[in-house]
């Protein structure tokens, strides 16, 4: 019901004529990386559907994405123009930096897309299933050492969340932090580490390949042409999902909140954000206005309390 | 289909008239932005990747070639003239070839670069055609506690022959780790020594340290000399071209830093700036003229340059064997594909043999018109040195201005270049030398973090470092590296040792 009014409202918005606005989008992480090709694809869709006459994109890396906020959250506010994305990953980098700026200080516009976090072994690991995996951290969590992204992120996380439901101490946990790009993958497939968590896209290839063994996922059902359980149909309730969203300027009237909030719609619904979310492989997870805002509360509270439990946040 | 034959039809692909087009646009822009100082390959590989989507698979990847190895080899041209490194790899070079810049023999210098690139280039992408499945399998071999040992290697070379002025590099190198620490710590995520300034939550950049100690502090110290002093700048001296003599110093140089270069490169925690260190330390180490070291020895160009380039060849390994990316470029590359709708990984040269081929093709396309663009502009280049000093320097800091703020616009990265460029000038005027700084900011965070890898993974059982054999032989070598010049010194025969430390700045 609340996603027609919404429809309802953005379509009648969308239809006034001459509202091809200029946006600038930040991208709070160097060029190549995640926020960066979502913001590029952004720019991309909304030129070529004729969402918006000029769109620039700025990258100002750093920090898990808190020193491109902290500069988006001083220079921007109430213009319209400016939006920033992000994801899950700054939700942890704001609270273990202590940033000085957070989510409350923008105007959550819309989740664009998301991954699920995925767990395997190395193909040589005695270890068979999640439980296998689970059950020997029961026996003693520091022998079970985790390759995975960098400390407080949305992998650290899932291994802290699994640890909790399981009834493990969460500060016991081995976790062994790499900086992305695939390192951490090799450490998996060089057999230096027990188990390995990253985004599934990362993992996949090497799972067809016969390389690693894929023991869960940890998105809310089953997906589609993924061979492993989900944590909570293996009896730990954990659902992760490492989101990219899309955020607007402080201080904005109502009303231009409403015309990003459309643009951003027309954005997601059209067909060529469909194809370059299918070319990309990027599932589509769209989530907009207030059930988004309501969500992004949820989630901090969730970050904010397994941060602490593991020890990264005091 | 062999591989032979694939690859042959690689070449068939890239030299069709527009690839080659492709090719040569790629190369020119590649070698422009690694001239700039901070601007590197991967920046511009993202900003251009939008531009390729109009083009077929087969002509960006062309152009992504031209770029990356271009990228390599254009850092090599300012470090040598200027003094500038224009990104972490080519840091190294500048030691020796800036001083043979300035005595001369510029042309030399850079021609070594140029044709060590090359020869690096095509041998290291030929091994990537022919060996990649094999190398790949002991890449991943190196766990935490063998990069670990890696780094330990590395340190003790680069530093270890310091002779006379050991306290003075010791201090060097000690100044640079402290500089590492700066940030967040990537094993628990918490910030050290960023004193709230949200700039440096994410350390100090490599190129803004080597941009302003080398650049900077040197144009300072220029200009503290006065109008008549300073070191003065030879820009011709002798012949443009390598002689008999250059030719044959530095071919041995080249092969040595391929087979350095190239293993290291395909590991997935090396990289090209390890690879140009161990490259320099050897034929440091190698060298029949110990006393040019210093003073613009041409092995030192030589080795290094081709160190950097069959490591950029060595990156590709992981990534068309298993798709992993391992450098920022390649991870842009890794998106490039995808755009085409390819999934690098495990099945990727089974899966898509033309594209994989193709690509390999056009990487040996590229490397031959690199050279074939940047000899006979070395005539040129060097024509940078008779600009009158006052102007030269003027020139050299507001390039190095403007490409470390281009990448980062903000007033703290201005300020950390000035406080750097100062130290830089301060450590020149106490004749610290200033690489070592350089190399513990680039080697101290990596070696303290597989350090801790290890130790997490081992659950802090410290035998843990000597019980795999590769790591156990990588800190045997350093052991010998560390201990023998000392026996060498007591036993009286260091004067060439100290000969090798002196003026080393």
């Amino acid at each position: 019901m609340r996603h027609a009014l919404i429809g309802a409202f953005l379509a009648a918005a969308a239809a006034v004529p001459g509202f091809a606005n200029d946006y600038t989008i930040m991208a709070p992480a160097s060029p190549g990386g995640g926020w960066d090709s979502t913001a590029r694809t952004m720019q991309e869709v909304m030129q070529a559907e004729g969402i918006s006459g000029s769109v620039q994109v700025t990258n100002v890396p750093g920090a898990g994405g808190t020193v491109g906020l902290a500069q988006f959250v001083a220079s921007s506010s109430g213009d319209p123009s400016q939006l920033i994305v992000g994801g899950y990953v700054m939700v942890g980098a704001i609270l273990t930096n202590a940033s000085p700026v957070s989510l409350a200080d923008v105007t959550p516009v819309a989740r664009l897309t998301g991954e699920a976090v995925a767990i395997v072994v190395p193909a040589e690991s005695p270890i068979q299933d999640i439980k296998g995996l689970v059950d020997a951290m029961v026996a003693d969590p520091g022998a079970v050492s985790w390759a995975g992204g960098s400390a407080g992120g949305v992998d650290h996380i899932t291994v802290g969340l699994l640890a909790k439901a399981a009834g493990i101490d969460p500060t016991k946990i081995n976790y062994v932090a790499f900086s992305g790009g695939g390192e951490a993958t090799a450490a998996i497939l060089g057999n230096q580490v027990t188990a390995g968590i990253s985004g599934l896209g990362e993992f996949l290839p090497q799972v067809e390949a016969g390389t690693m063994r894929l023991l869960a996922v940890s998105s809310d059902a089953r997906l589609d042409g993924v061979d492993a359980p989900t944590l909570s149909e293996a009896g730990y309730d954990v659902v992760v999902q490492n989101w990219r969203m899309v955020a607007a300027a402080p201080g904005l009237s109502d009303e231009q909140k409403a015309q990003v909030l459309a643009d951003i719609d027309k954005l997601a619904k059209s067909a060529g954000w469909q194809k370059a979310l299918a070319d990309k492989g990027w599932a589509d997870t769209y989530l907009a206005g207030a059930d988004f805002e309501a969500q992004l509360a949820k989630e901090i509270e969730s970050t904010s309390a397994i941060l602490k439990d593991i020890g990264l946040v005091q | 289909m062999d591989t032979f034959a694939f690859l042959l039809q690689g070449l068939a692909t890239a030299f069709e008239p527009m690839m080659l087009l492709y090719a040569l646009i790629g190369v020119t822009l590649g070698t422009a932005v690694g001239v700039l100082p901070g601007i590197g390959p991967a920046l511009t590989v993202a900003l251009l990747l939008p531009v390729t989507y109009g083009l077929d698979a087969a002509g960006s990847l062309i152009m992504f070639a031209g770029i990356y190895y271009g990228g390599m080899y254009g850092g090599s041209t300012t470090s040598i003239l200027l003094n500038t490194p224009g990104e972490s790899a080519s840091v190294i070079t500048a030691l020796e070839g800036n001083k043979m810049a300035r005595a001369g023999r510029g042309g030399p210098a850079l021609a070594t670069a140029a044709i060590g690139s090359f020869v690096a280039g095509l041998i290291a992408t030929l091994m990537l055609a022919f060996l990649a499945p094999h190398v790949v399998k002991l890449a991943l071999v190196f766990g935490p506690r063998e990069y670990f040992a890696l780094m330990v290697l590395a340190f003790v070379t680069v530093s270890a022959a310091f002779g006379e002025s050991a306290l003075r590099g010791l201090v060097s190198l000690f100044i640079g780790l402290a500089l590492a620490m700066v940030g967040i710590d990537q094993l628990t995520g918490q910030t050290r020594l960023a004193f709230g300034v949200p700039q440096l939550l994410d350390g100090i950049e490599v190129t803004t340290l080597a941009v302003a100690m080398f650049a900077l502090g040197e144009a300072l110290f220029v200009a503290a000399q006065g109008p008549d002093g300073g070191p003065g700048i030879l820009a011709i001296k002798g012949r443009v071209r390598m002689t008999v003599q250059d030719w044959a110093r530095s071919w041995k140089a080249w092969l040595r830093g391929t087979a350095i270069g190239f293993p290291i490169g395909s590991m997935p925690a090396g990289g090209a700036d390890i690879a140009s260190f161990l490259s320099y330390a050897a034929e440091r180490n190698l060298t029949k003229h110990p006393e040019e070291f210093g003073k613009g020895a041409i092995e030192g160009v030589a080795g290094p340059e081709a160190a950097n380039n069959a490591a950029a060849a060595g990156t590709l390994v992981p990534l068309l064997t298993l798709g992993l990316p391992t450098t920022a470029t390649a991870a842009i590359m890794l998106a490039g594909f995808q755009q085409f709708g390819l999934q690098p990984g495990p099945l990727l040269f089974a899966s898509a043999p033309q594209l994989v081929w193709g690509l390999i093709a056009s990487l040996l396309v590229a490397n031959v018109m690199l050279l074939v663009l940047n000899l006979p502009l070395i005539r040129f280049w060097i024509l940078l040195l008779r600009i009158p000093q006052p102007w030269l320097y003027g020139g050299i800091l507001v390039f190095a201005t403007l490409g470390t703020l281009g990448v980062n616009p903000s007033p703290v990265e201005l300020a950390m270049l000035v406080i750097f460029g100062t130290m830089g000038y301060l450590m020149r005027l106490f004749n610290y030398p200033i690489a070592p700084v350089v190399v513990g900011l680039i080697l101290g965070p990596m070696a303290e973090q597989q350090l801790r890898r290890a130790l997490s993974i081992s659950q802090g059982d410290w035998t843990t470092l000597v019980q795999s054999p590769i790591a156990a032989v990588l800190l045997l070598l350093a052991a010998v590296a560390l201990i023998v010049p000392m026996i060498l010194r007591a036993r009286g025969r260091g004067d060439a040792l100290s000969q090798i430390g002196a003026a080393e700045d």
